[in-house]
């Protein structure tokens, strides 16, 4: 079922015409609208909104940690189309325990970007074709943009000092 | 000679005769065999990555097999310190991300915060942003052309960009009181009052600026070692680069016209007149062209803005987001108190999230600001033209000579502080 809010908006009533069920909740930014979409069906999503939606460029992707409100990440895609001049932001929103599919068969850019977010966050995705850290060293201990990290790191305290 | 033939048997006239190069020198082509594969660091301390960037090389001969960039050797935690500074307190983190283009920087995450806070920002702010962002953008553009001259064996170009890109340093001294860590646009506006004179000194620079890049498009243009090193070399199809999420002059270079100042004009960038060019080759000449054009362009942009800066004040009328006046708060008792408020408190922003593009000089630069209605930023994500074009280099280096690696990084133009964050 189309949640509300969505029904006004050409692109949401477009997927769920073609994935039904993929459309959670939609809100309206500032600068446009945001949807939000179940995190099983982000390659589905995907593949729709690059073959039909036209959004050919993937501008990057990142996540946002909510903790401790459950589901504590919002993994977060910057989708753009040079052809129609709009963006778009998608959202899928995942636990600590989830694994979300990798969208870097749909655009490579994705590659880097989820990498980032599983280096930073420790957010798995599956079907990556290199989930490495790419940032923190290989050996490094816990994902630093989490918000129960300290920012001062786990190992160091300034009382040590 | 095959296994088991004697000395006896090799000097066997007949024997001779079957071989077909007798020098010995045609040694066969055979690229699956991995006695022949060799594995070169390159980098993280290598002039030409321009940084510290490693790149695995897996090398056949002189021919790059693979090429395996590595990244994270400058990465410093910036979007995590965002998350504990004040709204105000991230404008000199900014700085430090891109520092070639800082004031491009400022920009992108001023104009991300001012829209969640609805601020409306004075044209005359508006425009001294544009021209000071341009000529960031030809100081950026002076340093790649100047470094990149010089891995391609030009010395003598890289002086030169470097003496007329000094001049611009000046400006933002002029203005900021730094050449570098300019931190000069702020949330709702300017740092500071632009200096009197500033008129005349720019305008000098503009003359300067136009005989400087007359004076390297004849020194690099038809210069045949440049020419002969950069045409043909370093292209890949374009949906490719596309779907790599390569953005900026490279794209430009191989044919697409895209440009944020064109596509979504902020800070009054519609009210300029200037063009966005392209070249179809999709090469690394290709990729001097564009850029060159650009820095002429920006100057176009800079004239217009020196001769048409409107009059008014430089900062937004927004008193709870903005420091008041040294003279108002030895007077007024609410300027005194608004002050001690941002001080202390900082000042809060509406709950949302905005994701604000702006054309960096290395391409699109987003920041992504979420907002839980405090005083500090909830998330700080920064999306950084080089970490996208950098995703490309490993195709780009696929199947090339080693000596061409370094025209085509050159071409790409990313900072590591960009890239890494």
């Amino acid at each position: 079922m189309l949640p509300e809010v969505a029904a006004q908006n050409p692109i949401a009533v477009e997927l769920e015409k073609g994935i039904p069920g993929a459309v959670v909740d939609l809100k309206t930014e500032l600068d446009g609208p945001v949807l939000y979409v179940a995190g099983s069906s982000i390659v589905a999503v995907a593949k729709h909104l690059r073959d039909v939606a036209g959004f050919a460029r993937l501008s990057a992707v990142t996540a946002v940690d909510w903790w401790p409100r459950e589901p504590r990440f919002e993994i977060v895609y910057f989708l753009h189309s040079i052809a129609k001049n709009t963006r778009l932001r998608v959202i899928v929103r995942a636990k600590e325990s989830d694994s979300i599919e990798s969208v870097s068969r749909i655009w490579r850019s994705a590659n880097w970007y989820e990498r980032e977010v599983f280096d930073l966050f420790g957010v798995q995705f599956f079907n990556h074709p290199n989930l490495e850290r790419i940032m923190m060293p290989a050996d490094w201990e816990g994902y630093p943009l989490r918000k129960d990290y300290p920012v001062h790191g786990h190992k160091y305290s300034y009382q040590d000092e | 000679m095959k296994e088991g033939t004697t000395h006896v048997e090799s000097l066997d006239p007949q024997h001779e005769l079957q071989v077909a190069d007798p020098s010995g020198l045609e040694i066969p082509y055979e690229p699956s065999s991995t006695a022949r594969k060799m594995t070169l660091n390159m980098g993280p301390q290598h002039p030409s990555t321009h940084g510290v960037l490693r790149v695995v090389l897996e090398l056949d001969g002189e021919t790059i097999l693979t090429a395996r960039p590595e990244i994270g050797y400058l990465h410093t935690g910036i979007e995590k310190e965002f998350e504990v500074k004040k709204y105000q307190q991230g404008i000199p983190l900014t700085d430090r991300v891109d520092y070639l283009s800082n004031l491009g920087n400022n920009l992108g995450y001023s104009l991300a915060v001012e829209r969640l806070l609805q601020l409306e920002i004075p044209p005359m702010a508006q425009w001294m942003r544009v021209m000071l962002c341009e000529l960031s953008r030809v100081s950026s553009h002076l340093t790649w052309l100047g470094t990149h001259a010089l891995d391609l064996g030009a010395m003598s170009v890289y002086f030169y960009c470097f003496r007329e890109r000094e001049e611009i340093l000046k400006i933002f001294e002029m203005f900021s009181g730094q050449r570098m860590m300019t931190s000069y646009i702020r949330i709702g506006g300017l740092a500071l009052e632009p200096p009197r004179g500033w008129q005349k000194v720019v305008g000098n620079v503009i003359g300067r600026l136009e005989k400087g890049i007359a004076e390297y498009h004849n020194l690099l243009s038809s210069n045949p070692i440049f020419v002969d090193r950069t045409k043909g070399v370093g292209g890949l199809p374009v949906e490719v680069m596309m779907d790599l999420g390569v953005t900026g002059p490279m794209i430009r270079a191989a044919g697409i016209k895209t440009d944020v100042r064109k596509d979504e004009p902020y800070s009054s960038y519609e009210k300029f007149d200037f063009e966005v060019p392209t070249r179809s080759e999709n090469d690394v000449y290709a990729r001097y062209e564009v850029r060159m054009e650009e820095m002429r362009q920006s100057l176009r942009i800079v004239k217009q803005a020196l001769d048409g800066m409107p009059a008014g004040p430089w900062q937004a009328d927004a008193p709870h987001v903005l420091l008041p006046e040294r003279e108002k708060m030895k007077t007024q008792m609410e300027s005194l108190i608004y002050h001690f408020k941002i001080v202390t408190e900082g000042f809060r922003v509406p709950e949302g999230s905005v994701y604000q593009i702006t054309e960096s000089p290395r391409g699109e630069l987003g920041f992504y600001v979420v907002s839980d209605g405090t005083a500090k930023p909830h998330r700080v994500f920064m999306r950084t033209p080089s970490f996208g074009n950098l995703q490309a280099l490993g195709a780009l280096l696929e199947g090339v000579p080693i000596a061409d690696s370094i025209a085509i990084m050159g071409s790409m133009d990313f900072v590591l502080g960009d890239v890494d964050r």
